[in-house]
């Protein structure tokens, strides 16, 4: 598959990364000039709702409202994640209406890790890799008909990985 | 440079199914380095794909995603052929953007 990094040897890697951190000093200033109207194309970054620390306050920073457990959420995670830097984890859902899908988990610093959204036409189906401090409730949210609907299950992590 | 995105898009009867991989530290701001010193946070806040002008998918991150995050979606409306174009900023103001023909 041409979508995973296998092929990469690491010193390749390290002259990469040494590249890029170049290119990024040097593209610093122009970048940061470029960032409002970056932004303003995407709606807003919650910020806010990132830096929360409980997953309550962030799921109420970033939509204003509580969610209901549903069963209609499928959240996929592992029972036991030997590296807590690298967990896969999917939400799918039956619900219609979709119109966001986020990923909570409680116990690392700031509990919410990720939130997409979902416009017309895109499946409600979303899989990404996150970092887990340690054992802890993984949340998913979906947003859909303008309510919040939640699913839960506890990942085992034997390696912390707030590390990356 | 090369780009630090890739991607893989395929087009089947109804559905494009979308994987991106990107190259990022992802640096969470709570992990020291050897000497004891903090690394400051570094990672992706914003990823966005477009199809024909508009978003298909917007990804929000925070410092929980994983270094060299990956993720995968599917959305309807597009064709063999179509391109895909997939950008991000980071916390730093640091951006990268690609175009991907769908498969």
């Amino acid at each position: 598959m041409t979508t995973t990094d296998s092929g990469f040897s690491a010193t390749r890697r390290l002259i990469l990364q040494g590249a890029a951190t170049v290119v990024l000093i040097g593209a610093g200033n122009m970048a940061s000039s470029l960032a409002p109207a970056f932004a303003a194309a995407n709606d807003k970054y919650p910020e806010e709702a990132f830096k929360q620390k409980g997953d309550a306050d962030a799921i109420k920073s970033l939509y204003g409202m509580t969610a209901e457990p549903s069963d209609k959420v499928k959240l996929d995670a592992p029972e036991i994640a030997e590296n807590g830097a690298v967990v896969p984890i999917s939400v799918s859902t039956t619900l219609t209406d979709v119109t966001s899908i986020s990923f909570l988990v409680a116990e690392n610093p700031n509990a919410l890790a990720a939130s997409y959204r979902i416009p017309p036409g895109t499946l409600p189906n979303v899989s990404n890799r996150l970092k887990m401090a340690k054992t802890s409730n993984v949340i998913a949210i979906v947003e859909a008909g303008g309510k919040l609907y939640s699913a839960i299950k506890e990942v085992k992590v034997t390696v912390g990985g707030c590390g990356g | 440079m090369p780009s630090t995105i890739r991607v893989r898009a395929t087009a089947g009867a109804d559905v494009t199914e979308v994987q991106a991989l990107i190259q990022h530290p992802m640096d969470s701001g709570f992990v020291k380095d050897a000497s004891g010193a903090i690394i400051p946070p570094h990672f992706i806040q914003v990823l966005t794909f477009e199809h024909d002008g508009n978003a298909v998918f917007v990804a929000d991150w925070g410092a929980a995603v994983s270094k060299d995050p990956y993720v995968k979606f599917s959305f309807k409306g597009a064709k063999k052929g179509d391109d895909l174009k997939i950008s991000w900023i980071d916390n730093k103001g640091a951006t990268d953007t690609t175009t991907a023909k769908i498969q």
